[in-house]
């Protein structure tokens, strides 16, 4: 019988932590697959985070390194400026890269770090039980805005694609999500070209996947991804921000 | 035997990179702005890592991505900055991973002074990071002191696989002295570094570094093995040095500048016939419990603690004599840096600074 589908060996066999119909796993599966299909998972450090992925380092089966909160980007510069022919990547949330995190981020991209950053944008922190984040909505309720998020009150969801777009270090920026297939075959080119920027070492590259949290949402798995449609992505649209690579072939 | 004159600084950065040096990580802060930027030129001439990093936070986190790498990773900074530091040096600590850490103090609390202090001995040896776990914590007194550990820290903290901090004051780090940098140092047999993440196609298994165990028995487990070792640093690297103490009339346990002023202060005190001995811990972690054990001094009328600041290693000189003896303590602080006059003036007048 032929082999139509197999479980990439970009993750190892150990079960996911993440709930039923998150989009975790989904980009993990994503990573994964590029890695293996660039052949490069021996030559590859991952950098987990703290928050839903801070297991990642579990799943991908790469060596890998477990960061303190927010502190993947400067942990992914120790080992990469040491290692500069290594592939080396961070699984980041948006509680851990725009909050936290942000200074480390903002300066690795400013440095232009070759290393390539997977920033998850669920809009709420998912591993501490669903408090607001940098990123929720205006009007979500979470469980630290229970009337809902209001911009006098708690600011306005921060747009990191954006602010990053205007930073010269970085090579290569997309936002994509995985609301269905069609974009999960998006965020994949979009992954794969990140990796493959690094290959060529042309510096900083972030992938921002617009991802789901139906637990803490409290929604069915298939309606969080039509609320991802439907209400993230008119705040945060979905598009290329920067690509050094195509500019240069222009 | 090549000597030269050395600013306190410069001559820890140079002292790292002769103990093998990889990647450094800093941010400005004075009164240790010399080593970064004096790794800033040699460490990029040399082909090495140098980094000016966005914060203390982000520097010490690029420190653990280098030592989880296997590099010989190092850090620099003042009080404040190590203040900042501390969340990375518990994650550190929890990792198993090596590094080394210079501390040049300054006063404080708060944004404090600038001006040479010891007010970080308790920062340095019990740390404001989080959970059970030391920091091997050396305090020299010399710049050429300074040179020989730091040249020998690496080994250490590959040794033990933990973090290795070499804490002086800011006096140390600015003054200039004449130094040897070729003296040999103690080599010991190193661990391979098998756990270093440097991707599976260069060794036989997949490496995690990390520090998160979920289960409450597993990091009990872990817990109890970074004893076992913190037990064998406690009988391996205790250092301390005795000086004059032959039958004392009293003891002054003084470390870092504050001893060479104390030494100062005692031969004056000969002069007047007060026989004056000084314990002067050298690794302040693990702290010398057993130089006390060799107070050997029939007309001992007691123990003086000289610091500069208000008596932190107080606490454990009280610890270590046990009641055996009574305990003076002599400090200042804010940056003063006291007079040998003032250390002998304290000595006369003893009783007053007994601590009850």
């Amino acid at each position: 019988m032929e082999i139509k589908y197999k479980k990439t060996n970009g993750l190892t066999d150990t079960p996911l932590s993440y709930c039923p119909g998150c989009t975790h796993g989904i980009v993990h599966k994503l990573v994964a697959e590029v890695l293996a299909e660039l052949g490069v998972l021996g030559e590859t450090i991952a950098i987990a985070s703290v928050g839903c992925s801070v297991f990642s380092y579990k799943f991908f089966n790469v060596d890998a390194v477990q960061a303190a909160h927010g502190r993947a980007c400067a942990v992914a510069t120790g080992v990469k400026r040491n290692l500069p022919d290594r592939i080396v990547f961070t699984y980041q949330g948006d509680g851990d890269l725009a909050s936290i995190g942000i200074a480390e981020t903002i300066h690795a991209a400013n440095r232009s770090e070759n290393i390539t950053v997977i920033f998850i944008n669920n809009c709420i922190y998912g591993m501490t039980g669903g408090q607001m984040a940098p990123t929720s909505l205006i009007g979500q309720k979470t469980t630290t805005s229970q009337t809902g998020r209001k911009a006098d009150v708690h600011g306005n969801p921060i747009h990191i694609s954006e602010m990053f777009s205007q930073i010269e270090g970085v090579a290569y920026l997309e936002r994509v999500s995985v609301y269905n297939p069609r974009q999960v075959r998006n965020a994949k080119k979009a992954i794969k070209k990140a990796f493959t920027y690094q290959m060529e070492k042309k510096g900083f590259t972030m992938i921002e996947v617009l991802s789901s949290c139906p637990v803490n949402w409290g929604m069915t798995p298939v309606d969080a991804l039509k609320w991802i449609e439907e209400k993230m992505t008119p705040v945060f649209p979905l598009k290329v921000f920067k690509d050094k690579g195509e500019e240069a072939n222009v | 035997m090549a000597k030269q004159l050395m600013k306190g600084n410069e001559a820890i950065a140079r002292a790292a990179m002769l103990g093998g040096l990889d990647a450094f990580f800093g941010y400005p802060i004075t009164p240790q702005n010399e080593v970064p930027e004096y790794l800033s030129r040699y460490m990029l001439e040399e082909g090495k890592v140098f980094v000016q990093s966005e914060s203390e936070v982000a520097a010490i986190n690029m420190v653990y991505g280098a030592a989880a790498a296997g590099f010989r990773a190092m850090t620099s900074s003042s009080s404040p900055g190590i203040a900042l530091k501390q969340e990375g040096i518990t994650y550190l600590c929890g990792s198993e991973l090596p590094c080394v850490i210079c501390s040049v103090m300054r006063g404080g609390p708060g944004l404090g002074s600038i001006q040479p202090s010891q007010g970080d001995y308790n920062q340095a040896t019990r740390g404001g990071g989080n959970g059970d776990y030391h920091v091997i914590v050396f305090a020299p007194e010399t710049i050429q002191e300074t040179i020989d550990i730091m040249k020998e820290a690496f080994d250490i903290a590959d040794y033990y696989r933990n973090p290795v901090m070499i804490l002086v004051d800011g006096l140390i780090g600015q003054m200039m002295e004449s130094v040897d940098l070729t003296k040999p140092v103690k080599k010991r047999f190193l661990p391979e570094k098998d756990f270093a993440t440097t991707g599976t196609n260069h060794h036989s298994r997949r490496n995690v570094v990390n520090s998160l165990y979920l289960e409450s028995a597993e990091l009990e487990a872990h817990n109890l093995a970074l004893k076992k070792k913190y037990d064998k640093v406690i009988i391996n690297d205790t250092r301390y040095e005795l000086i004059n103490m032959e039958d004392p009339d009293y003891v002054i346990v003084a470390f870092g500048t504050m001893s060479r002023v104390c030494r100062s202060a005692i031969e004056t005190l000969a002069e007047k016939k007060i026989r004056v001995g000084i314990i002067r811990p050298i690794s302040l972690w693990p702290f010398p419990n057993r130089a006390f054990e060799t107070i050997d001094a029939p007309h001992l009328k007691g123990i003086l603690v000289v610091e500069m600041n208000l008596g932190q290693m107080l606490t454990d000189v009280i610890v270590a004599n046990n009641g055996k003896y009574p305990i003076g303590f002599y400090g200042r602080a804010g940056g003063v840096v006291p007079d040998p006059s003032d250390v002998v003036n304290a000595i006369g007048h003893f009783k007053d600074l007994v601590v009850k």
